[in-house]
């Protein structure tokens, strides 16, 4: 292509430079993604089989609540709870029933939480994980509602509780009934726990606003995956509450273990097995 | 009133703030400051005084009157080292068994770098967390602004009680319609649809009792006084399993109308 391009073309007749060059392998653009942090391409199949990590730059890309499971509980262990709670219009607030309907209609369907029981190394659990793409993850009364019944039931079974955050905060359309599922899934995180039982929270791209206002930094162990975005306020409220640009790596899962608020950065490649090491660790005190 | 003149005069200026209410209401109020930790937050008053005969903890999250007040005190957001100050007298109530009274006013937790560095959000998931637990009577008042996470970190308690001009939500309506409708000025619609006036959130279950504003300040504060004393003496005589367990099913029920699955 770029050869050529500085030739004048001398006539009209000379035409149009013919290049003999057969055209290199296309590739169909759904088969490959780019990295968002490294520009490169990817193929898709390559890319899952790296667990969604980025095989040149390491960077983490957001998968789905049920990607989520697949990846780290044994096969065949886990099994759904509570699969038929979904979001409402409580408040019959405009439009919220069409953006749930249109929610519900992309891939990851009508997932908002994945809760249930499994297997990890063995170690029998309770596990979360939410699920990014469903209306960016927000919580309302339906995640509240899971969490908090999986917690309970956690506490009944004496099983620790592993749980993937990813969310934009609380769901604006369901109002006040969206804040106070902070206070309930905090209160059942506390019952949890005070029956000496582990709670270990994985922090995901992105793990912002309520969420991280309760649950997510509520956690016996809190581990973060390498580059996810992580605060209370998102960095575009604070930019716009400062009136400056945000320091770069502001927020990031790296920034937070720098100032003291998780445990570990756990890379998605050894996550299970860092997980099923840490469950081992307490196996103990389940009885 | 419209949800949006409620709101106009949740923030007025000159509406009483938490050290009006803390003046008039508890005798012998000794301030107390610090977290311990990093630093004293003006945004947030906390302390020790008389309601009647019964010594009590209380906390205020303050806005302040005049500018070089209101700069003072952050406009009433407070950073991490706010919550943790009121954790630190809350724990401190609970070892000596005195009730907590609570006053909320703030627009919201602060948004910056510091606060951000120091853990806004964990500061708040942990009080979150330890008031579900204290076992002392805490009741929280909401009289100007509830604004989202960095009032309910402070209002987890025995009962949340809100004064008829008050407004509680999730986000600001102004944040809501620019989020939602890309148009700030929709602000009014956004106020009505997220049901933020005491009387929207008394009917769907989110607070106690609606306090009555219309005789002025002195008649509130004095209906305050009885209401706040009456329910202590109630909730001391619980034991604390039960005071407890009552705080976290007031809780567990908002938002839980869902078919038992499993």
């Amino acid at each position: 292509m770029i050869r050529g391009i500085f030739r004048h073309p001398k006539n009209e007749l000379e035409g149009e430079i013919k290049w003999n060059r057969t055209p290199g392998p296309s590739v169909p653009e759904e088969m490959c993604v780019t990295c968002p942090s490294c520009r490169k391409m990817l193929f898709r199949d390559a890319l899952a089989e790296n667990s969604d990590v980025c095989p040149r730059c390491g960077w983490h890309f957001q998968i789905s609540a049920r990607r989520r499971v697949a990846l780290i509980a044994d096969e065949g262990t886990f099994q759904e709870r509570d699969a038929d709670i979904a979001s409402r219009n409580l408040l019959g607030f405009p439009g919220y029933d069409e953006k749930l309907r249109r929610a519900r209609r992309t891939e990851s369907g009508s997932d908002e939480v994945v809760c249930g029981t499994c297997r990890i190394g063995g170690c029998p659990c309770c596990l979360f994980a939410m699920e990014p793409a469903f209306m960016m993850g927000s919580m309302g009364t339906a995640v509240g509602e899971k969490i908090t019944r999986l917690f309970e039931f956690a506490e009944k079974s004496r099983l620790p509780v592993v749980g993937f955050t990813a969310s934009g905060g609380a769901r604006m359309q369901e109002g006040i009934l969206a804040l106070m599922q902070m206070a309930k899934t905090s209160g059942a995180v506390r019952r949890h726990s005070d029956a000496g039982l582990l709670y270990v929270a994985v922090l995901t791209n992105p793990t912002t606003g309520g969420v991280t206002a309760s649950f997510a930094m509520e956690a016996d162990i809190i581990l973060a995956e390498p580059g996810a975005l992580i605060g209370f306020a998102g960095p575009r409220v604070i930019e716009q509450t400062m009136r400056q640009k945000l320091p770069q790596g502001f927020q990031s899962a790296e920034f937070l273990l720098e100032k003291g608020f998780v445990d570990r950065i756990s890379n998605r490649k050894t996550q299970k097995a860092l997980l099923s090491r840490l469950l081992e660790f307490h196996a103990g005190c389940t009885k | 009133m419209t949800a949006y003149e409620r709101l106009q005069a949740a923030r007025a200026n000159g509406r009483a703030t938490a050290q009006n209410y803390i003046g008039r209401l508890f005798q012998n109020f000794t301030e107390l400051h610090g977290d311990r930790r990093y630093g004293d937050d003006r945004a947030v008053i906390t302390g020790i005084g008389l309601l009647g005969r019964l010594p009590v903890t209380v906390v205020g999250i303050e806005k302040g009157h005049g500018t070089k007040e209101k700069i003072a005190r952050n406009f009433g957001s407070a950073h991490p080292e706010g919550y943790r100050k009121a954790l630190r007298q809350m724990k401190l109530a609970e070892k000596f068994g005195r009730p907590v009274i609570c006053f909320v006013d703030t627009s919201g937790a602060y948004c910056g770098i510091g606060a951000e560095e120091r853990g806004q959000g964990q500061a708040i998931a942990e009080n979150l967390m330890e008031m579900m637990g204290l076992r002392v009577p805490v009741v929280s008042i909401l009289i100007g602004e509830g604004g989202s996470g960095g009032a309910l970190a402070l209002s987890v308690a025995d009962e949340v009680w809100m004064l008829e001009n008050a407004v509680y939500s999730v986000i600001s309506p102004e944040g809501c319609a620019s989020i939602l409708w890309k148009d700030p000025k929709r602000v009014g619609e956004a106020a009505e649809d997220l049901k933020i006036t005491a009387q929207d959130l008394f009917s769907l279950g989110v607070v106690e009792r609606v306090i009555p504003e219309g005789l002025g300040f002195s008649k509130t504060c004095a209906f305050l006084k009885i209401q706040l004393i009456r329910t202590l003496n109630r909730n001391r005589k619980l034991p604390a399993e039960e005071l407890v367990s009552r705080r976290y099913q007031r809780f567990r029920r908002i938002g839980s109308d869902f078919p038992s699955c499993n």
